[in-house]
């Protein structure tokens, strides 16, 4: 028992030295903001909608997402039919887009993705910042830079959708830093709410059971403990006269 | 009008049980089996800890085979329809999340329990003589997993399964001489595409579980024939009660150890359902993020990385050097040696049963040298799995005076040596040891 204790602490602790390798090697990687993620918060979810709609949905599909399930997040079917539904879609249908995929590749170099599972994908901060890091470069096609996408050329294929809500940034090439040049309807602190909301909904779409998982999970777990007492016990109660 | 008490109808139903079970047991073997393998199938008594990971791995097994059921019905196993139908699982089936989860979760769960099995064998040399068949048909299961989760993590088409098939189909094609054509033919095209996802599913789905779940069967039956070994290594058959011929140490598997794997499986439930409902990902272990999007033949990832139960083996792949090639015979570079090696550090736990010397089974009894072996294998072990999961230059380079060599794979040739002399030094250094007096009765 001795040793296999001592063997459990020698592997316990290589273990933690590895976890701090990976650690310290994460802090090096490329620097992203924290994404306000709260799947609580129906009326966030439903401004990211919102702006999804009206500026995502034209170029990205979301063709495993059906508009119907925006009723988890507070909306009624009139709601979703009068505010989100504008090519007479059904509420039951998925969120597709007319553009053509070679089209678009023509365009853009690429067609846009999918944003179905994109945040599972790259992960919400990765979402968050990257709508934030647009900034003006001439020397790309599309007239527009971002660092958070490809950290080592700055170039993006997206054009910045939303530049009328945040303005221009332009890249300051002796601090590495970007600053607004140009300011854009919205002030920063409002345009990065903006962006929240939107990562929120992704976030949301990414994973629409999640809410009912971690809800469920704590049932689960109740039921289980409840029934390692009753289980336990049973044991006991067989094992008494085994020594 | 017979007014019968309720003792009456108990016995009535008793009666006609008992003879239902007459009537079967003249035909089929029935109550004779439940005896051999459950009711007078004597186990030690002192089973401690290690011991809950047998039944968990048959747990599993049939958790992997029910989930698996309800997966195939939703699931399209078509390179333009697999992904989607994934997601349709995901979001329009109903409780197919919670499925799919189960599955995905069990597949590495599997290896959880079935790297701690063996792990225990180890420990307390189950597979020394009369156990060497259960550890060999053991080792059968095990590759047949390794089959399993390979196939398997094809099936949802993200880019992980689509590039990870692709490096592995394509060691095949090392072997000298036939890799070419063997890796061809397992592809069932010149790249990974929908013919290879066909032919996966059929594996995984159907030739694969058959073998697996015959294993499983041959592993207990050799099991109940010799008897399970425990924490001490002795054989409790040595020691039986002289009238009844009952092992003195052993105990009826059910009702006792049933109860007590109950216990088990509740506690490996609680385990299992937190990572299932709060951490599916489990921080991109289990469900690689790369693999949310889907497969695409022209772009391939940064860094391609197995799934965390192949990572040991994979390591050692990438720590061997390739073969240079013998420019003026016309013997060309060859990948060889990584793959040979890599095949050999799964199946050299087969030969465990015959490098094993040591005149005691359990590490209760055994001496300092073989601990310190066993400690340095259980290390190695670990940090070839985690190189195996970063891009091999995770750890930087060394300076110009050890020729800009990568760190970690400097490591992980120094973990490769002790992984395998913890096995081809084995004959030496168990006889060596210097071990304890074996008990005549089990300690508890």
């Amino acid at each position: 028992m001795k040793n296999t204790i001592k063997l459990g602490l020698s592997v316990l602790s290589v273990l933690s030295a590895l976890l701090f390798a990976q650690h310290a090697l994460a802090n090096a990687a490329a620097h992203l903001d924290k994404a306000p993620i709260d799947a609580s918060n129906h009326e966030s979810l439903q401004r990211g909608a919102r702006t999804f709609v009206n500026n995502c949905l034209n170029c990205h599909s979301a063709n495993y997402m059906r508009y119907n399930r925006l009723l988890a997040i507070g909306l009624t079917e009139k709601q979703i039919k009068d505010n989100l539904l504008f090519a007479g879609e059904k509420v039951g249908d998925t969120m597709k887009v007319a553009i053509n995929p070679e089209e678009a590749k023509k365009w853009f170099g690429v067609a846009p993705p999918d944003l179905s599972v994109e945040v599972r994908a790259r992960g919400a901060d990765w979402v968050y910042s990257y709508m934030r890091a647009f900034y003006r470069d001439e020397t790309s096609t599309t007239g527009w830079g971002n660092c958070v996408f490809d950290p080592v050329s700055c170039k993006v294929s997206m054009p910045h959708v939303l530049y009328q809500m945040q303005g221009e940034q332009i890249m300051n090439h002796e601090t590495h830093q970007l600053e607004l040049s140009k300011p854009g309807k919205l002030a920063p602190a409002e345009y990065d709410a903006l962006v929240g909301d939107l990562t929120n909904f992704l976030a949301f779409m990414a994973e629409p059971a999640k809410q009912q998982r971690n809800h469920l999970g704590w049932i689960v777990l109740l039921f289980l403990a409840v029934l390692l007492v009753l289980t336990y016990k049973l044991k006991k109660a067989y094992w008494k006269d085994i020594h | 009008m017979t007014n019968k008490t309720n003792a009456d109808k108990k016995s009535v139903v008793a009666n006609a049980l008992g003879q239902g079970l007459e009537w079967v047991d003249a035909r089929f073997p029935l109550s004779s089996n439940i005896k051999a393998h459950l009711t007078e199938y004597y186990a030690p008594k002192n089973f401690n800890f290690w011991y809950f990971f047998g039944s968990l791995s048959l747990l599993v097994l049939v958790l992997q085979i029910l989930t698996g059921i309800f997966l195939t019905m939703h699931y399209k196993p078509d390179a333009m329809l697999a992904f989607a139908s994934v997601e349709y699982i995901m979001r329009d089936v109903p409780w197919g999340w919670l499925i799919r989860y189960m599955h995905s979760t069990g597949a590495s769960m599997f290896f959880v329990v079935v790297y701690l099995h063996m792990f225990r064998g180890i420990i307390y040399g189950s597979y020394r003589n009369p156990r060497e068949l259960i550890w060999l048909f053991g080792v059968g299961i095990f590759l047949c997993l390794m089959g399993e989760a390979f196939f398997g993590y094809l099936l949802p088409w993200g880019q992980m399964s689509y590039w990870g098939a692709q490096v592995i189909v394509n060691l095949f094609s090392a072997i000298p001489f036939v890799g070419p054509d063997v890796s061809e033919w397992l592809r069932g095209d010149y790249l990974v595409s929908d013919a290879t996802l066909n032919r996966f599913f059929a594996f995984h789905v159907i030739a694969l579980p058959f073998v697996l779940v015959g294993l499983v069967a041959a592993h207990i039956i050799a099991l109940h024939e010799v008897g399970s070994n425990n924490p001490d290594g002795i054989e409790i058959k040595k020691l039986k009660d002289k009238k009844t011929g009952i092992p003195l140490d052993g105990i009826p598997f059910h009702p006792y150890y049933t109860v007590k794997d109950i216990v088990g499986v509740v506690v490996f439930l609680m385990v299992f359902s937190t990572i299932i409902f709060f951490a599916p990902e489990m921080g991109g272990y289990f469900l690689e993020a790369n693999n949310f999007v889907p497969a695409n033949p022209l772009v391939t990832p940064a860094h391609i990385a197995p799934v965390w139960y192949f990572t040991p083996y994979y390591s050692i792949l990438r720590a061997v050097p390739p073969f240079p090639g013998v420019g003026f015979l016309g013997i060309p570079p060859s990948l060889f040696p990584g793959v040979a090696a890599m095949g050999l550090s799964v199946l050299i736990f087969a030969l465990l049963p015959w490098l094993d010397k040591s005149p005691v089974k359990s590490i209760r009894y055994r001496g300092r040298l073989y601990k310190q072996w066993l400690a340095a294998f259980v290390v190695s072990f670990i940090v070839l799995g985690y190189l195996g999961t970063e891009p091999s230059n995770v750890w930087g380079q060394f300076g110009p005076w050890f020729g800009n060599a990568e760190r970690a794979t400097v490591v992980a040739r120094i973990f490769m040596l002790v992984y395998f002399a913890f096995f081809i030094l084995m004959p030496w250094y168990s006889k060596k040891d210097k071990t304890l007096a074996v008990p005549e009765r089990v300690t508890g």
